[in-house]
């Protein structure tokens, strides 16, 4: 399931971000912990966060719904070494498994959007992140968030519906910029977000559309028979180097042997 | 020449110095912090955020600890496999770097990881899309490998009749598989850094950084070798032909020219002069890192500089400080805004505690085992004001059998 954002459409009510803290029972009281720019970022009891952006003008008031976007080809599952998260190959969501978790936070450094956060005061720290309320979905539900929101700005659906509403929108009204930010950003995302302002003044990362893991990917790939190559090379050298010893001991003992 | 006291516990000599009893300070103190750490968690510890959450521990304990123990594979590819046989005096010592590394290195990752008590998830849950996983498994794999290659160095003394000649029968094969792994991890450490590509600041960041760290791992193994035998040279006397130094030195040399041109090559293909003398903190890094640990190095080796000994000895060190840098670079410099991120006390006091802790068990092992120049250390000091009794009595005290 997909889920996109109308910009435009948002008033900064903040109802997603409870419904989701209620939902997710993540502690309402605990302070953020990361500002920047005098806006409250995303942290472990915050799995949704609203900001507010006014444009390059200051004229624009403006408010983005930030949460993981739960991508095609997401970094942090790809990143796992312990399959601690996983796509969802029925919903899309990228899920977190905390008993799988090792906690070594390659995830945090993987991710393009440093979205997935970390438990920085608990004993034994978890990652968290949305998880897009994967167990409403297989219910066939919306996200918690979807359906708290009141004014249209959210509205979930599959991705290609999604998709070619977003274009429509786009395309017949000309105050919306002409750009669906999630349709290919490092090889898109469930999360699509259309607006009337300019993404970069809106805090949106300038992504290339070429997914991340496909570097990783194609090492690896590079991987197995290089390995082989080079074990190969070094057991011939092994076993010349082991004969040429052999001869040279023979020959040293047939010298003494005529010497004698 | 003075001999430090030596204490004979059990048929083991335990030599005592001024300088073991700071650094058995520093081990009791990283305990202490350890402890802290493994029951309350990061926050008390040390100074990593959700922004930062790769910290000293990462880049210094992991990403330099398995670098410098690049000594290891680099000596012993040059000595059983090309038969460089003039190296093989430096091999054990060199040998036993590499494992204490890497056990420094196994205890760095225990201590950074959340939930350590679910370490052994990824020997089951196989995360193989990760480039950490081939990370966890060569590592581990190898540092046993190198435990029983080292096995056959203690065996020597101890379990002679029963162990020793298997060791010694498995040990072709062990130095081969001992060989692969290291190589594989040592460019798999770089390609961590692959899935970064939006993160990182572009000259770090290249398709090639697998190779490059597998490239700057062997020749810091070389260097580190060089440091390391000067460092025993002042604390045991022991001491290796300058000419067998610097032609081990010089292989490695060769290497880091084909890294310079790598590196030089990428920076014209991606056409990234403008950040080499942007003048901000990375491209100012950038160019400290690659003049004073690449380029300086390699006029001094192949210059008449090289030939003496003090030459070879700065190159030793600025190659090992560049890398260290580089690795740090790659981490902080490169990922993190500037001034993010500075380590906090706690993170000091294990890194150097577990330094500390890797000094001191080389001293016992080269003090009890044959491993420098294939004979057992004894720690001298040259002292001007010799007292004959006095040397006499403590060499009484160390006579061996």
């Amino acid at each position: 399931m997909a889920v996109l954002v109308d910009i435009t459409k948002c008033i900064g009510c903040e109802g997603c971000t409870v419904a989701c803290k209620r939902y997710n029972q993540l502690n309402f009281k605990a302070k953020p912990r990361n500002v920047k720019d005098g806006r409250v970022e995303l942290d472990d009891n915050r799995w949704t966060v609203i900001q507010e952006f006014q444009g390059k003008d200051k004229d624009k008031l403006r408010f983005v719904k930030k949460q993981c976007l739960h991508c095609l080809e997401p970094a942090c599952a790809s990143a796992c070494f312990s399959k601690a998260i996983q796509k969802d190959k029925k919903t899309g969501a990228v899920v977190y498994y905390p008993d799988l978790c090792v906690g070594c936070r390659y995830c945090l450094v993987a991710c393009p959007y440093s979205i997935p956060k970390y438990q920085w005061e608990e004993q034994f720290p978890q990652v968290s992140k949305c998880q897009m309320c994967s167990e409403r979905q297989t219910n066939g539900d919306a996200p918690v968030c979807v359906a708290a929101c009141t004014t249209g700005a959210l509205t979930s659906g599959t991705r290609e519906e999604l998709l070619k509403k977003a274009h429509e929108i786009i395309d017949s009204d000309p105050r919306y910029v002409k750009h669906i930010y999630g349709e290919h950003e490092v090889g898109g995302a469930e999360w699509l977000y259309i607006s009337d302002v300019p993404f970069e003044e809106l805090g949106f990362k300038t992504v290339s559309d070429t997914p991340v893991t496909d570097y990783t990917k194609s090492y690896l790939s590079k991987v197995p028979g290089f390995a082989a190559a080079w074990a190969l090379f070094l057991t011939g050298l092994a076993v010349y180097n082991h004969r040429v010893e052999k001869n040279r001991k023979a020959n040293d003992e047939d010298e003494q042997g005529k010497e004698e | 020449m003075r001999i430090y006291k030596c204490f004979r516990i059990l048929g083991w000599d335990f030599t005592i110095t001024p300088t073991r009893f700071v650094l058995t300070g520093f081990v009791f103190l990283m305990v202490a912090t350890v402890l802290l750490r493994l029951l309350t968690g990061f926050q008390y510890v040390t100074n990593l955020t959700d922004e930062t959450p790769w910290g000293l521990w990462i880049a210094f304990d992991v990403m330099c600890g398995v670098a410098l123990a690049g000594g290891g594979y680099s000596t012993a590819l040059l000595v059983s496999m090309f038969r460089y046989k003039q190296y093989g005096i430096v091999a054990r010592g060199a040998l036993l770097t590499s494992l204490l590394g890497y056990i420094l290195v196994m205890a760095g990752l225990f201590l950074d990881i959340g939930q350590w008590f679910n370490f052994w998830r990824p020997f089951v849950s196989w995360g193989y899309t990760s480039v950490l996983f081939e990370v966890f498994w060569c590592i581990s794999i190898y540092t046993t490998i190198l435990s029983v290659e080292f096995f056959e160095i203690i065996t020597e003394r101890v379990l002679v009749k029963k162990l020793h000649k298997y060791v010694v029968k498995i040990l072709p094969v062990l130095i081969v598989i001992g060989l692969v792994f290291p190589v594989l991890h040592q460019s798999s450490l770089g390609g961590l850094f692959l899935i970064m590509k939006e993160k990182m600041f572009p000259l770090w960041w290249s398709e090639f950084l697998p190779v490059y760290f597998l490239l700057s791992s062997f020749f810091i193994g070389s260097a580190m070798v060089a440091v390391e035998t000067s460092l025993a040279k002042t604390a045991y006397g022991h001491e290796i032909p300058h000419d067998i130094m610097l032609s081990l030195t010089k292989v490695g040399a060769r290497i880091m020219v084909v890294y310079l041109v790598m590196k030089l090559y990428d920076i014209i293909t991606l056409d990234q002069w403008s950040y080499v003398f942007q003048g901000t903190l990375q491209s100012n890094m950038y160019c400290i890192e690659m003049l004073f640990g690449i380029i300086i190095p390699i006029l001094i080796i192949f210059s008449p500089l090289g030939k003496k000994k003090w030459g070879l000895l700065t190159y030793a060190w600025l190659t090992v400080l560049g890398v260290i840098l580089n690795r740090l670079n790659c981490v902080f410099t490169s990922m993190y805004e500037s001034g993010a991120y500075f380590p906090g006390i706690g993170e000091f006091i294990v890194s150097i505690g577990l330094i500390s802790m890797g000094v001191l068990i080389y001293c016992f092992l080269v003090e009890n085992f044959n491993i420098l120049g294939n004979e057992r250390a004894v720690q001298i000091k040259i002292d001007k004001d010799k007292d004959i009794k006095n040397l006499i009595w403590s060499l009484l005290r160390t006579k061996r059998h």
